[in-house]
């Protein structure tokens, strides 16, 4: 446990950014590490650009990551992995849901959807593509997207060992821990590229 | 044991731990969930109060009465609570009080980023600054222990990167809450001039004694490393200080922020090379630093303005910047915050936003986001509550100009009760023919859903009484006022044409819950529940583009097959895009 790990979550207002961090922040915490997280709340919930960061390691200070300090940027949603890639360190990991939101200039006909936003974070940096959405869907909860995210960071963070499940149990509702339990492994499984 | 908390977690396990027994706040971020925290302990009394004045007076009342009280709130409720707190100050306390300021450098939920700690040197009080949970939570007892050494009100300062980012929190045993008597003493608490000139004096050897506190207190410590660089620092500009310099500078890091600690501070420089002060937002510590005659570099390396981070001190002291992914980012489409699908204040901005010749004066909470894009129903918004004021002087000047305009302005339930309410009396007293709108979404929007007079609920969940806004608002003396439903607008129409009529001041409330609250028996009897959702039928839809106008984000425009497309998983159903539709091409499915 030597350096601090960088790991930043990104995504739209409402997508469960928040509750990953808890989970992430809370399991590092039990394997002993000094862990920050910073969140923002308020306005920019409103369907806004929202970002999580999470930093651990033996001794933490800031509690927020600078430009090109992120070990792992985690992107709930396509096009915000573009907005954020500068956070990314030049030799970090990319992982991005396969999943659009479009924004309100987008809905209003006012701004097109990028294309090929995949392909630039592949061309730029080390990428795992998701279909999250996808995978949660066939697992039988569309919500349990962020968890399955989720399991693909585990996976990027090479922090298995860390008993997660139990982590997930104390922060999911009970009714809802069985697919979110199934979505980490399908997580982890997708995070194998 | 320790746990991973946010400061405003940890500042309500500090109050349980140092036997806090009474707090009160108005809601803010960043400061909202420090109240909500505190509000979980039944041991202690907690209450939202209907603005920041009447929190910190309801506090300063529990400190007289002789318990250890708080009151919370973001930093522009401070000015609001100003008018107590520069008179406390001479009076001094009985129990400790505790006013806590969260400001919001960067302004991620604020109007302006005011520096508050300019408050504790205005008002004459002592004040902590922590710098990450941790202290936050020993802060609090320390705070409560020097109020009540001192005779003197606290105030502490946090900002939204202390308050919301979560660090590891040693939890304590709490101390029993103990009252001290009440006992009648008008030569202390009855601020009539002659009483007041005395404790003027008082106040004065108070701040000679708190100085001798500053320089021997633990909460202003050194951290010896290299002392070719020395950097003084508070809050947490001391952590992105830390995370940059490392080992490579000496610190003295400031918990204890007025009266700053200035024999520490010139001993601490003269054993250091340079001196750098770094602190977010205004040269605070530095004007008083080079008052007393130290050599000091801060301001012009670090800015006055904007949230301060890590990368900014290093590139600022160390000319280090970091290497960065070049890629093209200009296909980034913006993504700005907007009213929820289904939220009863769209439908009300898209009507008015239609009329013409209307000055709009809005308010501080969700409204906010009907000035935008497509909405465009706002002219101006200044502070929480003042809406109705701004709009009557508005209003005068037209009619004594004899311009052919007319104000329209708009408050919240819970803003109404702020402060609303005093500026709606004035339309009264002062006769202008101004239109306010009460836009009553039975809950504390924006903040995520804080309790408020009119809900029927206090913050720990007992039923209290409902103060009913049309009959206050009668009792304000407005002849003319409509209640309505903002999901039809037909209705919102005829409100309008009949408000903006009138020769004299108009009130029209809109009465529907907030789409994201969770609703209560009563609000299911008077609303119904959600059921079904829209959906268009593109055999009809002409694409001309009118729904999209309301701006809801479950509605998008497929410039390919020229068509509007409704995102079911958004769409709540509330038909305000079905009533929009000029070919009744959409239409409501699933009830």
């Amino acid at each position: 446990m030597a350096a601090v790990k960088n790991i930043l979550l990104v995504g739209v207002g409402g997508q469960g950014t928040i509750l990953v961090s808890k989970i992430l922040s809370n399991g590092l915490v039990e394997a002993g590490y000094d862990v920050k997280m910073s969140e923002v709340h308020g306005m920019a919930q409103r369907g806004g650009s929202v970002s999580t960061q999470v930093r651990y390691g033996k001794q933490v200070f800031s509690p927020i990551i600078g430009k090109g300090q992120a070990d792992i940027l985690v992107s709930f949603e396509t096009m915000e992995a573009l907005r954020w890639l500068e956070f990314l360190k030049p030799s970090g990991a990319v992982i991005v849901n396969d999943y659009q939101i479009p924004s309100a200039p987008i809905l209003m006909g006012k701004a097109e959807y990028p294309e090929g936003v995949l392909e630039i974070l592949q061309d730029k940096a080390d990428t795992t593509v998701i279909k999250a959405a996808r995978i949660a869907e066939d697992l039988g909860s569309a919500k349990a997207m962020n968890i399955v995210l989720f399991g693909a960071l585990v996976r990027a963070m090479q922090l298995t060992d860390i008993d997660w499940n139990a982590q997930i149990g104390k922060n999911v509702k009970p009714k809802t821990l069985n697919v979110n339990l199934s979505a980490f492994q399908a997580g982890l499984a997708a995070g194998t590229k | 044991m320790k746990q991973l908390l946010t400061g405003n977690e940890a500042i309500a396990r500090g109050a349980y731990e140092a036997g806090v027994a009474y707090a009160s706040a108005y809601p803010g971020t960043p400061s909202t969930e420090i109240l909500e925290n505190i509000a979980a302990y039944k041991e202690i009394v907690a209450q939202w109060d209907p603005n920041e004045k009447v929190a910190m007076e309801t506090a300063i009342g529990a400190s007289i009465a002789g318990a250890r009280s708080l009151a919370a709130m973001k930093m522009v409720g401070v000015n609001v609570a100003a008018d107590p707190l520069f008179s406390f100050a001479y009076s001094g306390v009985n129990g400790g009080m505790l006013l806590i300021s969260a400001d919001d450098p960067g302004m991620h939920s604020s109007q302006n980023e005011q520096d508050n700690r300019h408050y504790a040197k205005f008002a004459k009080v002592a004040m902590v600054e922590p710098s990450d949970s941790q202290e936050a939570k020993e802060m609090v007892r320390a705070a409560m222990e020097i109020s009540e050494q001192f005779d003197t009100p606290v105030l502490m300062r946090v900002t939204t990167r202390v308050c919301h980012s979560k660090s590891l929190v040693e939890i304590g045993e709490p101390q029993a809450q103990v009252k001290k008597p009440y006992v009648k003493n008008l030569q202390k608490f009855d601020l009539v001039p002659a009483i007041s000139r005395k404790l003027r004096v008082n106040l004065e050897e108070r701040l000679a004694k708190l100085k001798r506190f500053a320089e021997e207190t633990p909460l202003n410590f050194i951290e010896w490393h290299d002392k070719k660089i020395g950097v003084i620092s508070s809050g947490i500009a001391y952590q992105y200080v830390r995370e940059v310099f490392g080992e490579q500078a000496s610190y003295l890091k400031l918990g204890f922020t007025y009266p700053l600690p200035l024999e520490k501070i010139k001993s601490f420089a003269a054993q250091v090379e340079t001196v750098y002060v770094v602190e977010e937002l205004e040269p605070y510590l530095e004007e008083q630093i080079k008052a007393a005659g130290v050599a000091c570099v801060g301001k012009e390396k670090i800015p006055p303005m904007g949230e301060l981070n890590p990368d900014i001190v290093a590139k600022a002291l160390l000319g280090q910047e970091p290497v960065l992914l070049e890629y093209d980012q200009s296909s980034v489409v913006n993504r700005p915050p907007t009213l929820c699908a289904g939220c009863p204040h769209r439908s009300f901005f898209y009507e008015l936003g239609k009329r013409k010749d209307i000055m709009i004066s809005g308010d501080i909470g969700c409204y906010g986001l009907g000035g935008a894009e497509p909405l465009n129903a706002k002219d101006s918004c200044i502070c929480m509550g003042g809406g109705p004021s701004l709009a009557h002087g508005a209003q005068k000047m037209f009619n004594h100009f004899n311009e052919n305009m007319r104000t329209v302005s708009v408050v919240g339930d819970s803003t109404f009760f702020h402060t609303g309410i005093n500026s709606m009396m004035t339309a009264v007293y002062n006769r202008s023919n101004t239109v306010a709108c009460i836009l009553d979404n039975r809950i504390t929007g924006m903040t995520g859903h804080q309790e408020n007079p009119g809900t029927g609920f206090t913050l720990q969940g007992e039923p209290t009484k409902i103060i009913d806004i049309p009959t206050v608002v009668k009792a304000l003396g407005v002849d003319h006022i409509r209640v309505v439903n903002p999901m039809n607008l037909q209705e919102l129409k005829d409100a309008f044409d009949w408000a903006l009529a009138l020769t004299e001041p108009a009130v029209i409330i809109t009465r529907w819950p907030c789409v994201l609250k969770r609703l209560t028996e009563d609000d299911k009897q008077e609303f119904g529940d959600y059921k079904g959702v829209c959906v268009v039928d593109e055999a009809v839809c002409v694409g001309c583009k009118l729904c999209i106008k309301t701006g809801c984000p479950a509605l998008q425009f497929k410039k390919e097959e020229k068509k509007t497309k409704i995102d079911g998983a958004q769409c709540v159903g509330c038909e305000v895009c079905v009533q929009v539709c000029p070919k009744k091409a959409i239409a409501k499915v699933g009830e």
